[in-house]
């Protein structure tokens, strides 16, 4: 959930609605004029207020802007999780960030602690998203930036989101080649929340991890399409129990309910469960 | 030291206004000035003594600032005043 990084009352509350993430900004809804009191409010926020398990991600300023640089000490010296590069067109632009990263993590003896994700804005970065999703052992995902990309495509963003489906099946095709996450760009008409959770379902059959929220109000309609339901655990645990039966016996092809279960289905019903475990409706324990 | 302010009067935030002065003087309005007044006061005297200033008029307007953000405006508002950033360039 994105939160604005000059808004103090916001950051303070943000982690009480329940987010997987909490995403402080510090580029696009931070005007010029405030870029140095939003970095200081971040840093400060990030050593002092706790979000529990909440994963911590700040969207710094570009590089080779005149904050860019400062916003990465600003936030690994405050130990976030992740720092979200705004606008990543190549690899080289996010081995640039990963050299920054690394000269403060060695000014204060934390090496490897901070994690990148990249936002992919652009038709170029669209273009490179492989590669860009490759560029470094830090990269955890990458994501769409929707309206610079719209933007740049010479189009418009829709409802039913067109101009946005090959760069949707690109992310996800890069991000799972690289092995890393995938995450959706934000939808921000908050009175129209019925197209709200169409995305939410297309974005999730393309096969993304999760999606960028601008609200708490968001954040009930994506984890209930992300959530499985009740038949889709009872069958992963079936094909689960099924399998590891078979194994136990030595017997390769098995079926449950008449059908033929083989490697892909397994995959995704280890899937189903390990969803079903991040949303709360199963117990970690009830799985082993 | 110029004049300088950070901050808003929005909720949960805290308007720094700084300027030149003999020692460290500390103006504060907080509608819970009587519990927490001291307290917000301490957390703006140490901030500014971090940042190695000692000659400072600060007129706080606290909306129920965390320490967090009282620290981080006071920082700021000293930046803006003294010129002198507290990252690396």
């Amino acid at each position: 959930m994105f939160v604005p990084g000059n808004n103090p009352g916001m950051m303070a509350d943000a982690h009480i609605y329940g987010p997987d993430s909490i995403m402080l900004d510090l580029e696009d809804s931070v005007t010029m004029a405030e870029k140095d009191a939003a970095r200081l409010l971040v840093h400060n926020a990030l050593k002092s207020i706790d979000y529990g398990n909440t994963e911590m991600v700040v969207r710094i300023n570009p590089l080779n802007t005149p904050y860019g640089k400062k916003d990465v000490e600003a936030v690994v010296k405050a130990g976030v999780h992740v720092i979200r590069m705004p606008k990543t067109e190549t690899a080289e632009e996010v081995k640039e960030l990963e050299a920054e990263i690394l000269k403060v993590e060695q000014e204060i003896g934390c090496v490897g602690r901070t994690k990148i994700m990249a936002a992919i804005e652009s038709a170029l970065g669209i273009v490179n998203s492989y590669a860009i999703a490759t560029a470094s052992p830090r990269m955890m995902g990458i994501a769409l930036g929707a309206e610079d990309y719209s933007a740049n495509l010479k189009t418009n963003r829709t409802p039913g989101g067109a101009e946005l489906l090959l760069a949707r099946e690109q992310i996800v095709v890069a991000a799972r080649a690289a092995g890393i996450c995938c995450f959706d760009t934000v939808y921000s008409n908050l009175d129209d929340m019925e197209t709200f959770r169409k995305e939410v379902e297309l974005i999730k059959t393309l096969g993304f991890d999760g999606k960028s929220i601008i609200n708490p109000r968001q954040i009930e309609v994506v984890n209930s399409v992300f959530t499985p339901t009740e038949k889709e655990i009872t069958k992963a645990r079936a094909v689960v129990a099924a399998i590891k039966e078979a194994q136990a016996k030595g017997s390769g092809v098995i079926a449950v309910n008449g059908k033929m279960v083989d490697r892909p289905v397994v995959l995704r019903a280890e899937r189903t469960i390990a969803l079903a475990v991040a949303a709360g409706v199963i117990d970690k324990e009830e799985v082993l | 030291m110029k004049n300088a302010i950070a901050g808003t009067l929005e909720s949960g935030d805290i308007m720094i206004t700084i300027g030149p002065g003999e020692g460290l003087q500390v103006e504060l309005q907080s509608s819970v000035a009587a519990q927490f007044g001291r307290q917000i006061k301490a957390v703006i005297t140490e901030t500014l003594e971090g940042l190695g200033v000692k000659d400072a008029h600060v007129q706080a307007v606290d909306k129920g600032a965390l320490d967090c953000t009282i620290r981080a405006r006071v920082t700021a508002a000293a930046v803006r005043a003294t010129g002198k950033d507290v990252w690396k360039d």
